[in-house]
């Protein structure tokens, strides 16, 4: 028993732990998702998080040793950013065309989600800096990280926010897409990706391949849009 | 081999972004930055192949990519048991709303202008499903 306690806590500091837990943890996720049909519930981001939270709670292994080995899959997450350059010059004909339909609802929406945001914290009383970190909520995480630090909010508290934000989009996107009786699938895939981001866009992506096109064109026009105007924005704001 | 040498494009337009950000103390993030001059890097035609490989990898899995931030959850326990049903509310209720205004907002600016319908268009070169 000694010898398995001592595996473990080897184990648990090596950069290899992270990173297997991490992939094994998504692909069982990846694969419940699958067989349960694509369920909003049992949405993959949401119960990886969920299962590896609680196996570090259960064995006390700190988040830093965690982050050893999950950091390679982090560090992809730049990449991943410039690489939404790519969904959106696909649609470059359709961006051309439609392109101002689609940056004002861009811009309209991002400004509703951050301003509601805003409110309804201030409203139910959470502190100054808290606050901050909830603004770029919508923007996909490692964005939403930058610009939370230049608001002067808390880095790590914006990327939380910003994966909730995107699971939560992805959960409950049907259900309030059918009760406004939204049914394009470009508007339905557009909207996801604007309020929910990166995980918003994987859900689209899964359900309808023009849902997911657009969810791609609306992740890339929001980073630009957020991380351009809402340093901007907080200057004027104070 | 075409992903592989797609995403060391990406990192290193990446790596131009950021220092393209640092060195002009720019508000843009580095990756973003990475995004425009991926934009305008996709006129040269020898590079589109390699990107889309990439690019395709990157996005199908984007969701993976998302979790160890997420795990950061257990470094903010006390923050989230202190306002943890306020910030939800706060959260859900935003995320409905920027869902709901840009869906709507969309749908109003569509149905004005005599284009084709929504979703012609977007059949072009596209394999996610």
């Amino acid at each position: 028993m000694a010898d398995f306690v001592q595996l473990w806590v080897y184990m648990a500091s090596t950069p290899l732990f992270g990173l297997t837990a991490t992939l094994v943890t998504y692909v069982s996720a990846q694969a419940m998702y699958a067989r349960l049909d694509h369920a909003p519930w049992a949405n993959p981001v949401l119960w990886s998080v969920l299962m590896l939270g609680v196996l570090l709670l259960l064995t006390r292994t700190p988040y830093p040793a965690y982050f050893a080995g999950a950091q390679f899959v982090h560090a992809l997450l730049g990449p991943a950013v410039v690489a939404l350059g790519w969904p959106l010059w696909q649609r470059r004909e359709a961006l051309r065309r439609r392109g101002v339909a689609l940056v004002v609802a861009a811009l309209a929406g991002g400004a509703a989600a951050a301003l509601s945001a805003l409110a309804l914290g201030w409203v139910l009383g959470l502190p100054a800096d808290v606050l901050r970190s909830l603004a770029p909520k919508s923007v996909t995480a490692p964005v939403a990280m930058g610009i939370a630090e230049r608001l002067n909010g808390i880095p790590a508290l914006a990327a939380l926010f910003a994966v909730l934000t995107g699971m939560v989009g992805a959960l409950s996107a049907k259900y309030l897409f059918d009760a406004l009786g939204v049914r394009d699938w470009a508007v339905r895939g557009f909207a996801l990706g604007t309020a929910a981001h990166g995980i918003g866009a994987a859900r689209a992506l899964q359900v309808h391949p023009d849902a997911g096109a657009y969810a791609g064109m609306a992740l890339g026009l929001q980073v630009l849009l957020a991380a351009l105007l809402m340093p901007l924005a907080a200057r004027f704001i104070g | 081999m075409q992903a592989l040498r797609g995403l060391a494009f990406l990192l290193l337009l990446q790596a131009l972004g950021e220092a393209l950000a640092r060195g002009f103390s720019l508000p843009l993030p580095g990756p973003v930055l990475g995004l425009v001059l991926l934009l305008a890097a996709l006129r040269v035609p020898a590079l589109r192949a390699p990107v889309a490989a990439a690019a395709d990898a990157l996005l199908t899995h984007l969701s993976l990519l998302f979790v160890p931030v997420g795990v950061g959850v257990i470094t903010h326990l006390a923050v989230l048991s202190q306002y943890g049903l306020k910030l939800l509310l706060a959260i859900v209720l935003s995320t409905w709303i920027g869902m709901a205004v840009t869906a709507l907002v969309l749908r109003a600016l569509l149905a004005r202008s005599p284009e084709t319908p929504a979703g012609d268009d977007a059949g072009e070169g596209d394999t996610h499903g």
